[in-house]
């Protein structure tokens, strides 16, 4: 196999990549703040990825002029989710939360199937096949401007929390959470606003993706699972170890459609998970 | 003999003479009550009694399911003997995987998802195995349904029955026999508290080892029971992770970590879903995932409003004892 074949592969999962470090980076931010594993994160992003293709289907309109929208709406969405139906639950044992969320996710993928039907629909944007061409690497064009659009909202998210002061309210209730009580943060509006942003995340990136692959009720649950390895792999809860594990698995995921059969390329993704696991629980990215 | 015996007792009496009054359909209603009663049970062994969340316990049906298949329909070795085979190879998985959590003090969050990719690891691998039919599927043999053939456990749908009947009371009587003794003891000491329970001087590592093998390994036999009564495989189905959601079902609106919750969340659920089957079959309106979703919100309404689930509540109302305050209610 040629040299540049190989890089232009490794090249197209690193910017996928990024787009599921976007994803990921969601369910860091929830469980490193609010400490619940989102198992309706898949399920959530399905549904920013059916909003976009019937927006594009039926209005005409592009994903990419839907990104900013969807993120408000999906931040709705996270706010409402949190503050009705887990809040509820912040106390209770792990395995309830899970459940919950579970209930959820399950709902959200069978009504999409009921809604939509098992068929794959894709968006078709005029600029879908183009690209560009760096010395010998061929790029696509959707691809880099996702993973672009991806780095962005990275960019944006780790100022909201770096430089405003709800950020810091957040990161302090995520420290030391009695600290944050004693001191008269508001935690469940915080909480509330922290799975809000992690929503928003993948409202984004559910618009990206809806550009990359074709969208089927599926998704939801596949794309939960790999987020999960994503995070894990990086580290829970680690902003950075999210977008790092998911340029990490945008790779392997490639180069294992390459070596394998394609089928077979989650395979390498969960192997990897389960070395993680065995020899550095907390994740490649994190202290322990 | 207390009234929780005689009430046991006059059921599986009623069970014994079951076959003989229903007719087809609800004889099959009846075998997937008992399998789910049964695998609920074994669920409960590690989630119930010792505190591991497994959501990936289709690794174990599978496993169980294609050990002992493929050893009939490859080497003409007989399922019960088959059945001995899925046992070891799901006891090795298991003690494999909680070996490698349990080292490190992988619990809680961390450790469902680590069965759920051991789970999905292996759905992908068996989709790639050819030796097994790979995703085109696995099948056994089919024969005539009127001839039974005990041996072979190929025959008509009450020998199933028996089959699965038996099952059930093995799960019971298993997970009665943990309630009691010593080793559910340590289990539910490292549930309600591991490091309390280390103080006291139970080794966690080898209990919560034991706890995930004695699940496979009755897993195990439930994946037997599938391959035999289906006579069909596809790595796609008995792996995914729906599948995996379907055996926690029970135990959970059931009761978690109670002895009777799940043979009466099983109960429950299939009367439920068969009865929606039947009400969506006779509006015509049949469309694929409208069950999920009920599912979905049964089970979310279970955890929202019934934590504990169904059966505390109603050992409660019938006036059974109860055993012990950390939710271990005893029917038997």
């Amino acid at each position: 196999m040629p040299v540049d074949a190989i890089a232009n592969i490794v090249l197209s999962g690193l910017l996928t990549g990024l787009v599921y470090g976007l994803m990921a980076l969601g369910l860091s931010v929830i469980y490193g703040v609010v400490r619940i594993v989102n198992f309706a994160h898949g399920e959530l992003m399905a549904v920013a990825m059916y909003a976009a293709v019937f927006a594009f289907a039926l209005a005409g309109i592009d994903p990419l002029w839907l990104l900013v929208p969807m993120a408000l709406a999906f931040f709705a969405v996270g706010y409402a989710l949190q503050r009705v139906l887990i809040n509820p639950f912040i106390r209770r044992p792990e395995h309830a939360q899970f459940i919950l969320l579970l209930a959820l996710a399950l709902v959200i993928v069978n009504a999409l199937l009921v809604a939509f039907g098992p068929d794959a629909r894709a968006v078709q944007v005029d600029y879908a096949l183009d690209s560009y061409e760096i010395g010998p690497l061929l790029v696509d064009k959707v691809r880099v401007i996702c993973a672009a659009v991806a780095l962005l909202a990275c960019a944006v998210l780790f100022a909201i929390f770096r430089y405003t002061s709800f950020g810091k309210a957040i990161r302090a209730c995520a420290d030391n959470l009695l600290g944050a009580q004693v001191v008269g943060l508001n935690v469940k509006h915080l909480y509330a606003l922290t799975f809000g942003l992690g929503v928003a995340c993948v409202g984004v990136a559910g618009c990206l993706l809806s550009l990359l692959v074709d969208v089927t009720p599926g998704l939801g649950p596949a794309y939960t699972l790999l987020a999960f390895v994503i995070v894990i792999i990086g580290g829970l809860g680690s902003m950075v170890g999210a977008l790092a594990g998911g340029v990490l698995i945008g790779v392997s995921e490639s180069v294992a459609g390459l070596l394998f059969t394609p089928s077979a390329k989650s395979m390498l993704s969960f192997a990897l998970l389960i070395l993680v696991l065995a020899f550095r629980p907390q994740g490649l990215f994190k202290a322990r | 003999m207390n009234r929780s015996h005689v009430a046991l007792a006059a059921l599986l009496a009623l069970l014994l003479v079951l076959p003989a009054l229903l007719d087809r359909y609800l004889l099959s209603v009846m075998i997937l009550i008992l399998y789910f009663a049964f695998v609920g049970q074994a669920w409960n062994v590690m989630m119930g009694f010792c505190g591991q969340l497994s959501l990936g316990h289709a690794l174990f049906v599978g496993l169980g399911a294609y050990t002992a298949a493929a050893l009939y329909q490859h080497y003409g070795i007989v399922p019960w003997l088959g059945m001995l085979a899925a046992i070891a190879v799901c006891v090795a998985a298991a003690s494999f995987m909680g070996w490698l959590a349990f080292r490190f003090g992988i619990g809680g969050t961390y450790f469902a998802l680590l069965t759920i990719a051991f789970a999905e690891f292996t759905r992908i691998g068996f989709e790639h195995f050819g030796w097994v039919g790979g995703s085109g599927g696995f099948f056994i043999k089919v024969t005539q349904q009127d001839h039974v053939d005990l041996f072979n456990l190929r025959g008509h749908p009450a020998l199933f029955y028996y089959f699965a009947l038996a099952l059930a009371v093995l799960g019971f009587a298993v997970s009665a026999w943990l309630l009691r003794g010593r080793l559910g003891f340590y289990f539910r000491a490292i549930r309600d508290n591991e490091e309390a329970a280390r103080a006291a001087g139970v080794d966690v590592l080898r209990y919560k080892l034991y706890a995930v093998q004695i699940s496979g390994a009755l897993t195990a036999l439930a994946g037997v029971f599938f391959a035999f009564y289906y006579n069909n495989l596809f790595p796609e189905q008995i792996f995914h992770i729906s599948r995996s959601i379907e055996i926690i079902l029970a135990p959970i609106i059931g009761g978690i970590g109670t002895l009777f919750g799940p043979v009466l969340g099983a109960a429950v659920l299939t009367a439920l879903s068969e009865g929606i089957n039947q009400l969506l079959t006779m509006s015509g309106y049949e469309v694929p995932g409208v069950k999920q979703i009920l599912y979905g919100v049964a089970l979310g309404l279970a955890i929202m409003f019934m934590p504990g689930g169904i059966w505390p509540v109603i050992a409660r109302r019938l006036g059974f004892q109860r055993r012990d305050a950390g939710g271990g209610d005893d029917a038997g």
